[in-house]
């Protein structure tokens, strides 16, 4: 006898909310753990002093986990749209909205962790350097797509119209990236490094992967946790959550 | 040549161009914020030869973005108001077509004089005169492009009350490629001593990306928008 999977058992609130509640501990414990981990690799078990950089490329450590989560958030946001957009459940639209602020809060603070390591490194706070730009707009796209939610009243518009407008954005953002950062193929100029993860000292990229899922579960947690608040704000008219909010002894 | 996409769209075009031409007074606005605004820069600008001449792309080509903005507002928003908007989303006639015919529309009459209108500006601004040609050519690809843009977030807000303010936000972010390249393109001839054409030809591809998919995203945007 083989039973049949059901694809979409947890796509309805109601039956996603008490598995929420249980994966948020487990979330939240493993973000705590690995962000130690990570930490006291990053501070005491790597080489002090790299051939051109000083105890400041520490951040390190935070700031490329946080640019890392910030571009693949959007690219989670804009695939649950498309899955919301096209199998039409509520929870996806849920999920892509919870992840916007997250997106947004590490884009600034890719942005911030980079302008200090910036302003010692190369001397200065802002550069209009490729990937600085790109980062900013990515900000002002998450931006959008929050102010265009909390300018609809209608749940059922907020939904749909911010996940097209995630569509869209996702379709440019790849174009956009590439228009800042290479106008000409000529006249590439920019301050980062090309990505190098390969020469990197073994002992750094650890750390710094440590740091990314650190950072991954944090996100699980608090983008799980956001859903919760909103499916309770949503379905507040429902049996089953003035069920669950009723007072148990 | 008697397509159904065609005809509606042959009778749109020329009902939204008829609406255009009992309403000649607003023609002019666009084309006068447009001025306006470079001449704010040229004013705010120290008025040296040599910095105007660097930033002239620059801000022919802010202002053609600001003026497309403002001008969006009103693509579909009569339409909405009067309830037109419903009619054509219920029509049995392809949406693609009916959007297309609107935008081109609202581009000849918002878009096309800016074009007209730039080199003189430019000259003002003391633009070279060799980089007539690109200003002109990159405008020309250009501005279709933010036309077909911007209508995908005039569409998603519709009705909206905070809608002015609204729509910079969601539609500027998406305008960055084509302003860079359209800047790009004039000074890159008179500046950098190098070919345009990348440029142009850069411009050339947006143009045709965005007239296959951003009516179609207009037109699903707009069934979102009147329910």
């Amino acid at each position: 006898m083989s039973e049949k999977l059901n694809w979409f058992k947890y796509s309805s609130p109601a039956s996603f909310y008490p598995l929420a509640d249980k994966m948020i501990p487990w979330f939240f414990m493993a973000a705590i753990l690995l962000t130690l981990v990570g930490l006291y690799w990053g501070f005491f078990q790597t080489p002090d002093v790299l051939s051109d950089q000083k105890q400041y490329y520490r951040i390190i450590f935070v700031h490329v986990p946080a640019a890392w989560m910030s571009m693949w958030l959007y690219i989670v946001l804009v695939g649950w749209s498309l899955i919301g957009l096209i199998f039409n459940t509520r929870l996806s639209f849920m999920l892509a909205s919870a992840i916007a602020p997250s997106g947004a809060i590490f884009t600034a603070l890719a942005l911030v962790t980079g302008m200090i390591w910036g302003k010692t490194s190369w001397g200065t706070w802002w550069d209009w350097d490729p990937r600085m730009t790109s980062e900013l707009i990515l900000l002002f796209l998450y931006l959008g797509y929050m102010g265009l939610q909390s300018a609809i009243s209608d749940p059922q518009r907020i939904d749909r119209a911010s996940s097209l407008l995630a569509l869209v954005g996702g379709v440019c953002i790849p174009v956009i990236y590439w228009s800042i950062n290479c106008p000409d193929p000529n006249q590439c100029a920019a301050l980062h490094q090309t990505s190098s993860l390969k020469g990197i000292e073994a002992n750094i990229l650890f750390a710094m992967l440590i740091m990314v899922l650190a950072f991954l579960a944090y996100s699980f947690a608090i983008i799980i946790m956001r859903v919760k608040n909103i499916i309770l704000h949503r379905e507040r008219n429902t049996l089953w959550v003035t069920e669950a909010l009723e007072f148990k002894p | 040549m008697n397509h159904p996409g065609l005809t509606s769209f042959k009778a749109m075009f020329k009902r939204d161009m008829l609406i255009a031409y009992r309403h000649r007074g607003e023609v002019l606005n666009p084309l006068l914020f447009y001025i306006l605004v470079v001449l704010m820069f040229a004013l705010a600008v120290e008025v040296r030869p040599a910095v105007l001449q660097t930033i002239a792309p620059g801000v022919i080509w802010v202002a053609a973005l600001l003026s497309a903005l403002l001008s969006l507002d009103s693509l579909f928003r009569s339409d909405y108001e009067d309830g037109f908007l419903e009619v054509m989303l219920l029509s049995p006639h392809s949406l693609y077509s009916l959007v297309l015919a609107k935008v081109l529309a609202h581009w000849l009459v918002s878009g096309l004089p800016l074009v007209v209108i730039a080199p003189l500006l430019a000259m003002a601004l003391g633009l070279p005169v060799v980089a007539m040609d690109e200003l002109i050519l990159s405008l020309l690809l250009g501005t279709p492009v933010l036309s077909l843009l911007g209508a995908i977030g005039t569409a998603l807000i519709l009705g909206l009350r905070s809608g002015g303010m609204m729509i910079s936000l969601l539609v500027l972010p998406i305008y960055v490629p084509v302003l860079i390249y359209g800047a790009g393109s004039i000074s890159a001839g008179f500046i950098d001593n190098a070919t345009s054409q990348p440029y142009l030809l850069f411009l050339a591809a947006f143009l045709v990306m965005a007239l296959v998919f951003a009516p179609w995203a207009t037109a699903a945007a707009l069934r979102i928008s009147v329910e």
